[in-house]
């Protein structure tokens, strides 16, 4: 066996060796524990544009683990999809490390990176999993690293938040489970490529219950996803998280949306019988209702980080709204704006964090306070940051959002569709700028306090995070032809499905 | 009468008397709401393999029928899993009591019946 045979599994694999390493040599040296933890993202990194490149040509890797076959055994599935989302996982896994060993946030507590390590495992299986079960634990894994890490550097609003979101996130993790037990009950499997084949024949008594499994495993994925009225944890948690945690934080709600793209077509899709599509009535007005709410969130917010965290709601709910549409064309520009819009609201998180560390006791609130540091340098970051966000030209943000309108405007919603993205669009700049104003033109003329960080290095990660979304914006043409490819791949369950029982097939 | 009706009673009366608790927005009573939830949760999931009376999950050379394996797999893990959640939320909402002087999910300030007010100032923590 050589390694590239076990690609598939690396990701997984690195993260899970590299964790308790760290751990293991924090005690001795921090140094060495930074760097073991560095040395995994890239390594990651490295393993995640392996598999893009592997899959480009639109092979799936199955990877069975222990070689048992599908349906039997656990196996992990590699396609285009998957290779965008772990890509994008690993780069922001970089980016929220090198914020915090540069900004020393990695030091307010302990564990910082082994728990990194474990969160970007969680994070890595959910997106290669292909089995229903083995989701529902990576999704345990990275919520347990993420209570961790939303926890890191402690005090009393983050214990507040944490409460919160523990328990919320326990009740979504026994509905899963609910949900599992109904499917597994219903169709006597738990792999999502078998259990596509086996819902078109269950009986029409047991429709009912398929119905409300399938509603209450997509209900838990908008929970995640934080899709309204399911929403409520997310402002308060994001916005008093350690900020590089935070921007980590910014891909975990598009795990429940990669978790929407990925099982609706595979196990509810054409091939579905009665029960085929049964959430996609609902998803779309929740999508729209959610854009809504986060960028009315965005425009009355009362601090960057707050902002940040309103700016994660209602681009989660744009994206939905072209994921409601459920073609290949609209899950494409879905893809697109899924990469650009974790890019964008990780860029918000350390652009407050940079804000909030020059400003003193002003922190990131949206007053008017003394003048700081290269405020002119950051108030440019933060522009262009807010650019992203709302998706304004020339970033890639405008692009997602075109690709979006033009993929909706063939359903017959495309009336609110456009008005809800056009008009969300447009609160979110006011928003923006208003924030903006107050805290980069006004200011109170005292001086400035004495705690206030005057370093340059926390500058770093935020500079590489708008040079990636500026190479995404140059990349564009690239990139959505990729999701273009990755979203026809989703919405063909059948390749799917031959790749990866094709061992148990006479 | 049945077995069936006798686990799907526990799980319901489980499910009603969790969500009850989970509603009261006390921690304490939020976890034992939560325990009890994924107690129902794990009968639920034993469940969905069908009940089968005396007869083994794994291979026996005297039986010719089996139980579903799976379903107990799948329970190991959720117990698990929730075992290590729960001791986690236990901690966390002890250290958020203590850190907020509040009992409630919030960990806003709440009139606290029957106790003199100190611990819903939000100021110094009470002594445990």
């Amino acid at each position: 066996m050589t390694l590239a045979e076990h690609l598939p599994i690396l990701p997984i694999v690195i993260p899970a060796l590299a964790a308790p390493a760290a751990l293991l040599v924090m005690r001795r040296s921090r140094a060495l524990g930074i760097g073991i933890s560095i040395a995994a993202c890239l390594a990651m990194l490295g393993a995640a544009i392996a598999l893009l490149v592997v899959s480009a040509d639109g092979t799936i890797t199955p990877y069975a683990v222990g070689d048992w076959p599908a349906p039997f055994g656990i196996v992990v599935v590699a396609d285009r999809l998957a290779a965008i989302m772990l890509t994008l996982s690993a780069s922001l896994g970089l980016l929220a490390l090198t914020h915090a060993v540069l900004t020393r946030a990695d030091r307010k507590g302990w564990h910082f990176h082994p728990l990194l390590q474990f969160q970007l495992m969680g994070l890595n299986g959910a997106f290669l999993t292909g089995d229903l079960f083995n989701l529902f634990v990576f999704f345990e894994v990275l919520l347990i690293a993420s209570y961790g890490l939303m926890l890191h550097g402690q005090g009393a609003a983050r214990f507040k938040a944490g409460v919160q979101y523990v328990i919320v996130n326990l009740v979504g993790s026994s509905l899963f489970l609910i949900a599992l037990g109904l499917l597994y009950a219903l169709t006597g499997t738990l792999n999502m490529a078998d259990m596509g084949l086996r819902v078109a024949e269950i009986a029409p008594a047991d429709q009912g219950l398929l119905r409300i499994a399938a509603l209450l495993l997509v209900s838990v994925f908008a929970l995640k996803a934080a899709v309204v009225p399911l929403h409520l944890w997310l402002p308060r948690t994001y916005a008093v998280s350690t900020p590089a945690v935070a921007a980590l934080f910014a891909i975990m709600t598009k795990v429940g949306v990669y978790a929407i793209i990925r099982v609706v077509p595979q196990v509810f899709g054409e091939g579905a019988g009665a029960a085929a599509w049964v959430p996609a009535p609902y998803l779309f007005p929740a999508a729209l209702v959610s854009a809504v709410i986060g960028f009315a969130g965005v425009f009355v917010a009362r601090s960057l980080s707050e902002q940040a965290a309103y700016a994660v709601i209602g681009s989660t709910g744009t994206l939905l709204i072209a994921v409601a549409g459920w073609t290949a064309d609209s899950l494409g520009a879905a893809l697109f704006y899924l990469v650009h819009s974790t890019l964008a609201a990780a860029v918000l998180f350390l652009v407050a964090d940079v804000v909030a560390r020059r400003r003193g006791s002003s922190g990131d609130s949206a007053v008017p306070g003394p003048a700081f540091a290269a405020r002119g340098g950051v108030g440019l970051m933060f522009m262009t940051a807010a650019i992203a966000a709302t998706g304004l030209p020339p970033l890639s943000g405008f692009i997602g959002k075109l690709m979006i309108l033009k993929a909706t405007a063939a359903s017959p919603d495309w009336g609110w569709a456009w008005g809800g993205i056009l008009g969300t669009t447009f609160i979110g700049v006011i928003g923006f700028a208003r924030v903006g104003s107050a805290i980069f033109w006004k200011s109170t003329g005292d001086d400035l306090s004495p705690v206030a960080s005057q370093r340059r290095a926390d500058l770093a990660a935020p500079a590489i995070a708008l040079l990636l979304l500026a190479a995404l914006s140059a990349g564009a043409g690239w990139v959505s032809a990729y999701a273009g490819a990755a979203a026809a791949q989703v919405v063909d369950p059948a390749a799917y499905v031959a790749a990866v029982m094709a061992e148990v097939r006479p | 009468m049945s077995y069936e009706f006798l686990l799907a009673s526990a799980i319901g009366v489980l499910v009603a008397g969790g969500i009850y608790l989970a509603l009261r927005a006390r921690t304490f009573q939020v976890v034992l709401g939560l325990t009890l939830i994924s107690y129902a949760v794990n009968l639920f999931l034993f469940a969905s393999g069908r009940l089968v009376l005396n007869r083994p999950p794994i291979w026996n050379k005297a039986v010719a029928e089996y139980t579903d394996p799976l379903p107990q797999a799948l329970v190991l893990t959720a117990i698990v899993i929730t075992f290590g959640m729960t001791a986690l939320v236990v901690i966390l909402s002890l250290r958020s009591f203590l850190e907020t002087g509040s009992d409630h999910v919030d960990g806003d300030t709440v009139p606290c019946d029957g106790q003199d007010g100190t611990a819903g100032s939000g100021g110094e923590p009470p002594q445990p």
